[in-house]
């Protein structure tokens, strides 16, 4: 059967029809916007009016949003419509401070639910195929997101969900699965277990593409995972804060993330400085979002580091490409696409009277899956004891799994053992190997 | 019939042993016995040595952590079945044994222990007539 190349007729915009839906979507986002009391507020303390709006430049007038906003707002703040219009929220992981909250109207649901069909349908997904999502449902938007999205294109979807990676594995062969949602790490371990079992992904599975997302990784990450599995896979970009999955993605060429325009403005700032970087190089990678109902959000710092990929895309789609993230302007910890902030760790250890107050985070990549250790500092006296120094570390391990979601390694070390540096404690070691 | 026990943490690094005992070469202190289970993560690192207290503050002075305790030690004719014969009089009256190493020293038998209940075990000892051992007076 043959289709349509685009998805959507705006993916093949020239980059002035994208410009001018651009400002339109932006005019009448502002508009919108002066329905939340949050942003009346900041146009009014700003001087602004939605009028000043004339141009794409003058949205550098508008003062930034921050995710400390989405906090000091928790949990509906932020909101451009009457609550009784929206019919579903995602939140944050972590107890740690408020977690963040994005509210969705029917409309919002169904825009997301285009954009990630957008993305599916660019690497080739089409009604026969069968699309499998080892993401967690629920909260996390990896979930519902790819979800709808698969839907949206007509596929089959198997709505797996995360771990239980023999019956993933049962499914792949029995439903012949095609297209996998999976982070990286979780895409290896799948091989691991295929190997285990005596599985040949190429023979005895229709797997033909895997989208991976979530979780940074390298180009060297890629190319092993499509040699194992025998597909091609494709990058995937998305934040809670933008919806979820769907914001940006890779398309056939594999080279940068095209970013869809006609639902976000994309600003590259200094984190720092907070003025635009040249063109191609490095910063903060900065959204407004143009097509949302329920929470608009203007000049979103989004605290990932990235640049926009020169040049034209050989594939005629003009909306401009992302490179691959290149780390955070803040501290959040990205393992195994879960966020985490390092003052979660502190503030669980911390409530340990046996523990003294340094501790080191290493983040590293074993057999392929990504994998934190926690090293803390007891203090000075400790128990002649093998059992209670035992519980003590299960007791620490159990507690940062509640809150991180994650299960670390912990463990113990002997007090001013961690690496200082210049004086000031080493919080965070990363030695995956991403870019 | 109880002796100082240094106890020692000691991360699973290569290094981490050395350190301590380099520690105690410098200041002429001298290991009579030493034990060290073997996990993961850790080690405890437990030492009977010539100048417990002084070996405790240095190694304290030097950032160890190590902690310093009261240990049975135990004197036992070097014949086959005598540990057994001591053991189970503690196992008899309920007592658990913590911990326990021996070794032979100077044709006796010598072990050291710890139980779940230090009071009672003593009132063992004295009720049995074990021979408390005491290295610093033997010295």
């Amino acid at each position: 059967m043959s289709y349509q190349k685009f998805f959507n007729p705006e993916e093949s915009y020239s980059r002035s029809e994208i410009e001018a839906l651009q400002l339109e979507r932006l005019q009448a986002t502002v508009k919108h916007c002066m329905d939340s009391p949050f942003y009346k507020e900041r146009f009014r303390e700003a001087g602004l009016s939605p009028s000043d709006i004339r141009t794409l430049d003058d949205l550098k007038k508008i003062p930034f949003t921050t995710k400390q906003d989405l906090r000091d707002t928790y949990p509906f703040g932020l909101a451009s419509v009457p609550l009784d219009k929206c019919v579903r929220l995602h939140s944050s992981s972590g107890t740690t401070g408020n977690p963040t909250v994005i509210l969705h109207t029917r409309k919002d649901l169904d825009e997301w639910a285009n954009a990630v069909a957008r993305c599916l349908w660019m690497v080739g997904c089409r009604p026969e195929d069968v699309f499998q999502n080892t993401s967690g449902y629920g909260m996390f938007t990896g979930g519902l997101g790819f979800q709808y999205g698969a839907e949206k294109v007509g596929m089959l979807t198997v709505p797996a969900a995360a771990g239980n990676t023999l019956r993933q594995l049962k499914f792949f062969t029995d439903f012949g699965t095609t297209v996998v949602h999976a982070i990286p790490s979780y895409a290896a371990r799948l091989y691991e277990v295929m190997c285990e079992k005596g599985i040949d992904p190429r023979k005895d599975t229709k797997l033909r593409t895997l989208v991976i997302g979530a979780e940074p990784h390298s180009e060297d990450t890629r190319k092993r995972i499509e040699n194992m599995l025998g597909v091609k896979a494709y990058n995937s970009f998305g934040m809670s804060e933008m919806c979820g999955p769907g914001v940006a993605f890779e398309c056939p060429e594999q080279n940068g993330m095209h970013i869809w325009e006609d639902y976000y403005i994309v600003e590259i700032v200094n984190p720092d400085t907070l003025e635009p970087v040249p063109d191609g190089e490095v910063g903060e990678l900065v959204l407004t979002t143009l097509k949302r109902e329920a929470m608009p959000l203007l000049r979103y710092r989004t605290r990932d580091l990235t640049r926009i990929l020169p040049g034209e895309c050989p594939c005629g789609r003009h909306h401009i490409r992302l490179d691959r993230m290149k780390g955070r302007s803040d501290d959040m910890i990205i393992l195994k696409g879960v966020n985490i902030f390092p003052i979660q760790i502190e503030t669980i250890l911390m409530q340990f009277e046996e523990l003294a107050s340094d501790y080191l985070i290493t983040l590293e990549t074993v057999d392929g899956n990504d994998a934190m250790t926690v090293d803390v500092e007891m203090k000075d006296l400790f128990i002649d004891d093998y059992s209670k120094l035992q519980a003590l570390s299960r007791e620490i391990t159990r507690q940062l799994r509640d809150e991180i979601l994650i299960t670390p390694k912990v463990r113990l070390v002997p007090k001013n053992s961690l690496p200082k540096s210049e004086g000031k404690a080493v919080r965070v070691v990363d030695t995956r190997k991403k870019y | 019939m109880t002796v100082q026990q240094l106890s020692v943490f000691i991360e699973n690094k290569s290094g981490a042993l050395v350190k301590v005992l380099r520690l105690l070469k410098q200041e002429d202190i001298q290991l009579i016995a030493t034990t060290i289970a073997d996990t993961a993560d850790f080690g405890i690192f437990r030492i009977i040595c010539s100048q417990p207290e002084k070996a405790y503050q240095v190694l304290r002075d030097a950032g160890v952590a190590v902690s310093l305790c009261e240990v049975f030690a135990v004197e036992l004719d070097d014949r086959p079945g005598m540990a057994a014969d001591a053991i189970e009089l503690f196992a008899s009256e309920g007592i658990s044994i913590s911990y326990l190493y021996s070794f032979l020293l100077n044709g006796k038998g010598i072990l050291i222990f710890r139980t779940d209940n230090a009071e009672k075990a003593a009132g063992i000892i004295t009720a049995n007539g074990l021979k408390a051992y005491n290295f610093l007076a033997n010295k």
